[in-house]
């Protein structure tokens, strides 16, 4: 989201609000505050307001501790996100506090980078190390040389104390191996992105269109709570998925669509909707750009003419595409979130935002409101010093639309050391090896620097590359940022330490402060510990620590947020309307409305290699978690029940996946099913360790990222497409 | 005198596990076991198919074979809710309740006695729905008294179409599933 558009959004000053704050609630707060969590452990049952980090979603939460120990976990009930209750991974997320395999102290690496071998440090000797390496590097190629790649709010400090030093180039897989093409495809059309949480307002929507996107799989909570809200409210699903979903079981139209060709079922959705005029006539003439250009490229895109293509019979196509229209505005296209796909993502992303113009949800009840936000001021830091070097990630506007870094440039740069050398690494909490493709390509890279930094909770496989790795609290253990929650009903929240870490682990503001000061930037951090930051940012907004600390959560009220609650409908796009027709994407050479290409087949005898999520599972970060990894310990392959037959393999068997490059994975177990199609495979993503030191995880079922050897980029923003490489099945005897 | 027991929505319910998670922590089950889970029931050929969900566990059986069969009373109906619960003292872990009951809901403990759902006799005592009924995400989850015509789950049940599990054993299940 650039800040532009944020600026566009509604914005509320805590401030104004007359929040009530008892004096017996500021009291009792203070007494918290000073005795600065759990420092000598209390007897008898403590409730902690907090909020949840197993993703990024950022549930508020109330920890319970009883006697001095950490019990489990709820929803606050004050919080909108989770309205009281976590998701499976939240509630499971105690679990992380106690993981036997955490990082303990900080490492710095005795051998080879990738041997997995350590000498335990002092936190001294470890930052005086990564401070003295990062003064060499500035004083070789300048502080660009540096860059940080960072996932989660947890990252905040860290950046802070790169940016003091000088650094530019930070940037998170969340944009180009994530949500990124879908974002750009929604700015391209509307000026804006769909942001974090989802704009979506589900628990309206009469009618619910999900495109590969697997609610209730992916259990990004609210998004869950209100698809089964939705559900319960008899709301019409369709679902488009080379897979049956569990959104699939609940769905009344369930499209098995072929892989990769979901840009033809948008468009001949479309080309009915237009053609039958259903579409929201008034609301295209008020607010839509160059759309008569876009209908007449539409003409071509018929049911039929699809059909072949995507395998959804004509009839199917034209029913749903007449339910959509039927309720109206309150219908959904749900815009999905992982969406580097097939490198012509932002496209198709965009195709989703052009039905749902048609179809007037935009800033509509049923459809996507229009978040909010609480004013809080940041915290008044000296300047950053600036840099003449432009960002090494996307070199001469490549990819125009890019809206963030692209991890994946700054990946090619290290490599390629153009448009100059990046010598340092920094990593925050996000496992590179799972999370971008071509493992190959991150080794290479790493292979070129000079400095090589973790700073995770887990021994993950990018740790094993490490030079140094800082071990650091887990989320129930630490203070964090503020979350400034952009929402249908904004909020401030605050995380804060429930218990201690249990050895020599330490919250990333503390890491990012003391590296500072052996940087010598300390005038960069005026404060001393982060309780002064958080209560001086607060106290911007009229605010303070002691109350947060009670509550965990203030809220801002429930402001307008649709156009037809009195919210200005605003498209911050060159045209000031819903670009149909964009010439934007015209004007550097792209379609100026999506345009259907075939995407390439596999080699015979192969399968195209899906993935996804499971509910008790995030990422590559929980695996070694006791609870949930007794939730679920490996993944399987999911493969199509007569496609088992013919391979003579049933549920349990184990095989091995072969890509088209000859990587084979690790032995997984066949799940043969009736729910997928017989032409891909489906491995749920963030499984079949390789470092050693998760061992609880290790070994156990296949990894999808090391199967991920190709990715076509998207030539509007750089995201890597990734549901591009095709697997044999090598059964083992 | 109360007759507890639950109404769980297919509907709603996506299999999430957030009830076996949450009775995990809130029981302090031990690692490997789980005193909830969730079942899948996916009929048809690809793409024409249907799934029922269900979160499963020990049905609180108004006819219960495992107390009937338990040699020391170990297994016994409480008198509170008619929940059926295990006295750990009690037991001698002889298995006999594991092999009765048709829902294999119980496991041994590793300190040596059976152990399955509570339907968490002691939050519901304090006015709490069970940890899982709780934690439920979807909402999909409902729990009361049968003996109350007006309690919510006599209420659902009156309402809308509903199975239960394994009627046939005969043992009257309390945990009803809306279709
Ligand atoms: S969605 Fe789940 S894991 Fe993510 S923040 Fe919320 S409770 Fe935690």
């Amino acid at each position: 989201m650039d800040p532009l558009s944020r600026r566009r959004f509604l914005k509320i000053s805590s401030a104004t609000l007359g929040l009530a704050a008892g004096g017996g609630a500021l009291a009792g707060a203070a007494r918290a505050v000073s005795s600065s969590a759990a420092s000598t452990p209390p007897t008898g049952l403590q409730k902690v307001p907090t909020f949840c980090d197993i993703c990024f979603w950022k549930c508020g939460a109330i920890a319970y501790v009883r006697d001095g120990e950490l019990w489990k976990i709820e929803g606050n009930p004050d919080d909108p996100l989770s309205r009281g209750r976590l998701c499976p991974r939240g509630t499971g997320g105690i679990g992380a506090h106690r993981d036997a395999d955490r990082l303990r102290t900080p490492l710095i690496r005795r051998r080879n980078r990738g041997d997995e071998e350590w000498a335990a440090v002092t936190w001294d000797e470890a930052l005086g190390h990564v401070a003295e390496k990062m003064q060499a590097i500035k004083s070789r190629h300048g502080p660009e040389a540096v860059a940080l790649f960072s996932h989660g709010i947890g990252g905040n400090f860290l950046k802070h104390t790169l940016r003091a030093y000088g650094a530019i180039n930070f940037a998170a897989p969340s944009f180009a191996q994530c949500r990124g093409p879908r974002d750009v495809g929604f700015h391209l059309t509307f000026g804006d992105g769909v942001s974090s949480p989802e704009r979506t307002d589900i628990r309206n929507a009469r009618c619910l269109v999900l495109i590969g996107s697997h609610l209730g799989e992916n259990m990004h909570n609210t998004q869950v709570q209100e698809f089964a809200d939705a559900v319960g409210n008899g709301a019409t699903v369709i679902v488009v998925d080379p897979r049956f979903s569990i959104a699939a079981g609940k769905a009344k139209h369930y499209l098995p669509i072929k892989p990769g060709t979901d840009l033809a079922l948008l468009l001949a959705w479309m080309h009915v909707i237009v053609s039958e005029k259903l579409y929201d006539q008034d609301y295209v003439a008020q607010h839509g750009f160059g759309f008569e250009q876009f209908a007449a490229s539409l003409v071509g895109y018929t049911p039929e003419w699809a059909y072949p293509e995507t395998g959804i019979q004509p009839e199917v196509i034209r029913e749903t595409a007449r339910e959509m229209a039927r309720y109206r505005p309150a219908t959904l296209v749900h815009p999905g979130r992982h969406a580097t796909w097939y490198g012509d993502d932002a496209q198709r992303s965009r195709g989703i935002a052009l039905l749902n113009a048609l179809l007037g949800s935009w800033g509509r009840k049923g459809g996507f409101y229009v978040p909010a936000s609480m004013d809080v001021p940041e915290y008044p830091y000296p300047p950053y010093p600036t840099s003449e070097k432009p960002q090494v990630d996307n070199p001469g506007g490549r990819y125009p639309f890019a809206l963030e870094a692209i991890t994946t440039g700054i990946r090619e740069a290290t490599v390629t050391g153009q448009p100059y050398p990046v010598k340092g690494w920094f990593v925050y909490a996000t496992n590179l090896i799972h999370a971008l493709p071509n493992e190959a390509e991150t080794i290479r890279a790493i292979q070129n620097l000079d400095l090589m930094v973790v700073v995770d909770v887990i021994p993950s496989e990018i740790a094993g590359w490490a030079d140094v790795v800082l071990p650091e609290s887990v989320y129930l253990e630490r203070y964090d940022d503020l979350n400034v929650e952009w929402f249908r009903e904004p909020f401030i929240a605050l995380r804060q330490p429930v218990v201690e870490s249990p050895h020599d682990q330490k919250p990333n503001w503390w890491i990012a402060r003391e590296l500072a000061l052996k940087l010598g930037l300390g005038t960069y951090y005026p404060w001393r510990h982060v309780e002064e930051y958080l209560d001086t940012r607060l106290k911007g907004a009229g605010l303070s620590l002691a109350e947060l600390k009670t509550k965990g959560i203030v809220g801002g009220g429930t402001p307008p947020v649709f156009f037809d609650e009195g919210v200005a409908p605003e498209f911050p796009t060159p045209s000031g309307k819903i670009e149909f027709y964009s010439l934007q994407l015209q004007e550097k050479g792209f379609d100026p409305v999506p345009r259907y290409k075939k995407p390439p087949e596999g080699p015979p005898g192969t399968f195209r290699l899906l993935y996804g999520r499971a509910p008790v599972h995030s990422f590559s970060r929980t695996q070694t978690n006791p609870i949930l990894h007794d939730m679920m310990s490996e993944n399987a392959v999911w493969v199509n029940a007569d496609v088992a037959v013919r391979y003579g393999l049933k549920t349990g068997d184990v095989v091995r996946l072969k890509n088209q490059d000859g990587v084979v994975s690790r032995p997984v177990k066949v799940l043969a099913t009736e729910r997928i199609r017989p032409d891909c495979v489906y491995l749920v993503h963030g499984f079949g360790h390789t470092a050693t030191r998760l061992r609880r995880a290790y070994g156990k079922g296949a990894s999808d990222a090391q199967l991920i050897t190709r990715y076509e980029t998207d030539p509007l923003m750089g995201g890597t497409g990734m549901n591009v490489n095709f697997v044999s099945l090598e059964v083992e005897s | 005198m109360a007759r507890y027991g639950m109404v769980i929505d297919t509907v709603r319910c996506v299999g999430c596990m957030d009830c076996v998670v949450a009775c995990k922590t809130e029981n302090e089950v031990p690692e490997g076991l789980n005193r909830d889970w969730i079942a899948y029931e996916t009929r048809g050929k690809h793409p024409t198919l249907q799934m029922e969900i269900r979160t499963e566990r020990c049905n609180h059986c108004d006819e219960p074979p495992c107390v009937t069969c338990c040699p020391t009373g170990a297994s016994h109906v409480e008198d509170f809710g008619r929940i059926v619960l295990v006295t750990h003292q009690e037991c001698i872990g002889c298995k006999a309740c594991l092999a009765s009951c048709p829902y294999d809901a119980r496991f041994v403990h590793p300190e040596g006695y059976a152990d399955k759902c509570t339907f968490c006799i002691h939050r519901v005592k304090d006015g709490l729905d069970p940890a899982c009924v709780a934690v439920c995400p979807t909402h999909c989850m409902h729990f009361g008294d049968f003996d109350d015509p007006n309690s919510v789950v006599s209420r659902l049940l009156a309402s809308r179409r509903h199975h239960a599990l394994l009627v046939a054993a005969g043992t009257a299940p309390r945990i009803f599933y809306l279709d």
